[in-house]
């Protein structure tokens, strides 16, 4: 600009963008708006996006395999699959949900309570038929549920199965139906590294992560505890099993059974390790056999076995790994969503994927495909899917969710004992239920 | 604005069918033309930059201030409970913030610190005349070049406890008897790794800025120094160093600032973990409006965050301004 006085000096531009600038900030006061999101059903045809995750389960070339046969099947809609890793998951959820950029969202059985409550997923108890409800396993129906309504359909059925490495196991002399109970394992464990078979026996997730709470889950079950008591309105964590989960997680650090290393691992750090042939017992997804027994992947290939989770004191419950599909709320094309979450959904689909991720649905227990793919995992899932644990229904589970990991962490570095660390965490999650 | 020449300019002439007004005046008329034209044509021309900034920048800070006050538990839009300063006191009266205060705090002083040294000592590197400066050039730039994403991946797993090439090199040179985990069993440790991690990628930026102050110092101080009888270490401290403070203030300015904001280095190495012990104010930030869904704290949050900055950003420009005035 000219140094000179225009009809408009320097300092009266600025002014003017002064107002203007205020003028927005005072626009941007208004947060009312639309009262509600805008979803509609549209016409059943044309595009839809699908957001889904790289981790356990299905894998992304699995799920392409799908989304072609269906438009195959479906020519008049057209799918665009997104892939984020599942720690990215929710919060790519929540992200996208006022823009409603994707019709289909894949969410996990800890969130239903969340997103109903905050209608970020639609609704389908109109439209879920019932014979989906008396065809599909107990375990896994009640994943999208939340206070009676299904918010979506159940899609993978998952909890943590035992995985031991048979070689290691022969070697150390130890018999494998000893391994039935977490004493049992604790004391091969032992042996094997009395042995020097393998420097650290156990391998897990306990990475600050939903991982970490979903073995602290298992065992916390295993040893009779609750998450909440039975009313849902007081912590129960902190006593009974809660603490003897911890405490016990804490000893197998302290007397080098488990491998520190844990404490940097999530689900796809055990099983790469596993199949390294450094670890010799570890809780995983059913997608770590298909990895493990992978000859390209893995060195262990050929021994590796696959249990129902080890008996505690009070059982041996698995924690409740399910996933569902949704239709988001902010959908533009709900019907082709819904047409699409069928068809992924529906028997044969997940019959013929049924090496990565077990079908919802009862039947395909005694189909002789399922049972062909996965002879070992399907005997373990029938005894194992029965006895399923939920972490806590509740809508700010996330929040209390990441206290637990935090505090969990804080006992397993010896930061604080157990008591103390499960004491903290219940003090600061009452206020959330 | 045609029409304004138009009527200012004298009218084309219509004679002759040879003489046909020439285009190219007429259409940078408006340049040549008086003040007020010229302040219109700037206006017109700074809009597309008024939106912007003003759409994308003034107008979500203004949302998120009043979302501040709020209490928005939803990510939509709708009516929210108005709570004045209950978020700000929430924050502030609780540990969870206080404690990532402290990790952002140290995380700061000490990669600024360390960017900085070695910056200095890089930069000098790639001033002195040695054979293939360019190649060497091109070498240090390629960290700074790599996403931080990108860069996050590539620390994690070279700090992998069971794999990482870090453990590998030190066992092999006996400087470690055995594999040790980086990242997950020690929260300070770790604090450090990620650390290291964007140390090694903003380094080069920093040693670049500084090559840049290098050149601007003339080559005869050197001489005449080294004619009055001063060593490398001494003209380093008596000339270098002095010459070089206006530009390491201004790398002070950005990469304080940057690391002051840290965010995507910690999501990728640590996830915050091993017992919160990486979690920066950023992080908490995110975590807040994400996956707790309390969007108001989150926005409480990052004006928290906003006026660290200011205040860090006011002192740098008045330490700045008075390195000039010593200057003139």
């Amino acid at each position: 600009m000219s140094q000179d006085s225009g009809s408009l000096s320097r300092r009266g531009l600025l002014q003017l963008g002064a107002v203007a600038g205020t003028g927005l900030l005072i626009a941007g006061c208004d947060v009312g708006g639309k009262s509600s999101n805008s979803g509609t059903q549209g016409s059943g045809e044309g595009k839809i996006t699908a957001l889904f995750m790289q981790q356990a389960g299905y894998s992304e070339e699995d799920i392409r395999g799908m989304t072609a046969d269906f438009q195959k099947a479906n020519p008049k809609i057209t799918v665009e699959p997104t892939f984020v890793a599942y720690e990215a998951l929710h919060d790519k959820i929540v992200a996208a949900a006022p823009a409603g950029t994707y019709d289909v969202v894949l969410i996990d059985v800890i969130w239903p309570a969340e997103f109903g409550s905050k209608h970020i997923v639609t609704d389908v108890t109109s439209q879920f038929p019932a014979d989906w409800k008396s065809g599909m396993l107990g375990g896994a129906l009640t994943t999208a549920e939340y206070q009676n309504k299904f918010y979506g359909v159940p899609w993978i059925l998952d909890t943590k199965y035992f995985y031991y490495n048979t070689d290691m196991v022969t070697k150390a002399g130890v018999d494998p139906s000893t391994l039935s109970t977490w004493d049992g394992v604790l004391a091969a464990a032992k042996t094997l590294k009395d042995k020097n078979i393998v420097q650290y026996p156990l391998l897990w997730s306990w990475k600050q992560a939903e991982a970490l709470v979903c073995d602290y889950t298992q065992l916390l079950g295993a040893f009779g505890g609750k998450f909440l008591s039975d009313d849902g309105k007081s912590i129960a964590f902190d006593s009974g099993g809660g603490l003897q989960a911890l405490q016990w997680m804490k000893k197998t650090l302290d007397d080098k059974l488990t491998d520190p290393n844990s404490m940097e691992s999530l689900e796809d750090d055990v099983l790469k390790a596993f199949s390294q042939g450094t670890a010799a017992f570890a809780l995983n997804w059913t997608y770590m056999y298909g990895g493990a027994t992978d000859p390209s992947k893995s060195k262990v290939a050929s021994n590796v076995a696959v249990q129902p989770t080890p008996k505690g004191s009070a059982g041996a419950p698995g924690v409740n790994g399910s996933m569902a599909l949704c239709v988001s709320s902010g959908s533009k094309n709900q019907q082709a969503a819904w047409t699409y979450i069928s068809y992924l959904t529906s028997k044969d689909v997940q019959n013929k994927y049924a090496k990565s991720s077990l079908p919802c649905w009862s039947a395909s227990y005694n189909d002789p495909q399922v049972l062909a793919v996965s002879p070992k995992v399907v005997p373990a899932a029938k005894v194992q899917l029965g006895n399923l644990l939920s972490r806590p229904e509740v809508p700010r589970y996330n929040e209390i969710s990441q206290i637990l990991q935090v505090e969990l962490q804080n006992a397993l570095l010896g930061k604080k004992s157990p008591q103390q660390a499960l004491t903290d965490a219940a003090g600061q999650a009452k206020s959330l239920l | 604005m045609t029409r304004t020449v138009a009527t200012t300019e004298p009218a084309p002439p219509t004679g002759g069918a040879g003489r046909r007004p020439a285009p190219r005046p007429r259409r940078f008329a408006a340049l040549r033309g008086g003040p007020g034209r010229q302040a219109r044509l700037a206006l017109v021309l700074l809009l597309p930059a008024a939106v912007v900034v003003f759409g994308v920048v003034l107008y979500p800070a203004g949302r998120a201030l009043v979302i501040s006050f709020l209490d928005v538990d939803s990510p939509f839009p709708g009516a929210y409970p108005f709570v004045g300063l209950a978020n700000y006191t929430s924050i502030l009266s609780g540990d969870r913030f206080w404690i990532a205060a402290e990790h952002t705090l140290y995380f700061t002083v000490v990669s600024t610190g360390a960017e900085l040294v070695l910056g200095i000592g890089l930069a000098l590197l790639l001033a002195a005349p040695v054979k293939f400066r360019w190649l060497l050039r091109s070498v240090v730039i390629l960290p700074w070049a790599l996403p931080t994403i990108v860069n996050g991946a590539m620390w994690r797993w070279i700090l992998n406890a069971e794999y990482g090439v870090l453990n590998s090199v030190l066992v092999q040179l006996h400087l470690q008897s055995d594999y040790r985990s980086w990242l997950g069993t020690d929260p300070f440790l770790a604090l450090n790794m990620v650390i290291v991690a964007d140390v090694w990628k903003n380094t080069s930026l920093v040693a670049f800025f500084l090559l840049a102050g290098l050149q601007t110092i003339p080559r005869e101080l050197y001489e005449s120094a080294r004619v009055d009888g001063a060593g490398p270490v001494r003209s380093f401290f008596r000339i270098t160093l002095p010459l070089l403070t206006p530009t390491i203030a201004i790398v002070l300015v950005l990469r304080t600032i940057e690391a002051f904001k840290v965010f995507d280095i910690v999501y990728v190495m640590t996830g915050g973990g091993p017992a919160n012990g990486t979690q920066t104010i950023t992080f908490l930030t995110y975590l807040q409006a994400f996956s707790a869904q309390r969007f108001s704290v989150g926005a409480a949050l990052a004006y928290l965050t906003v006026l660290a900055i200011l205040v860090l950003a006011m002192i740098y420009l008045r330490l700045l301004r008075q390195n000039e005035m010593r200057a003139v």
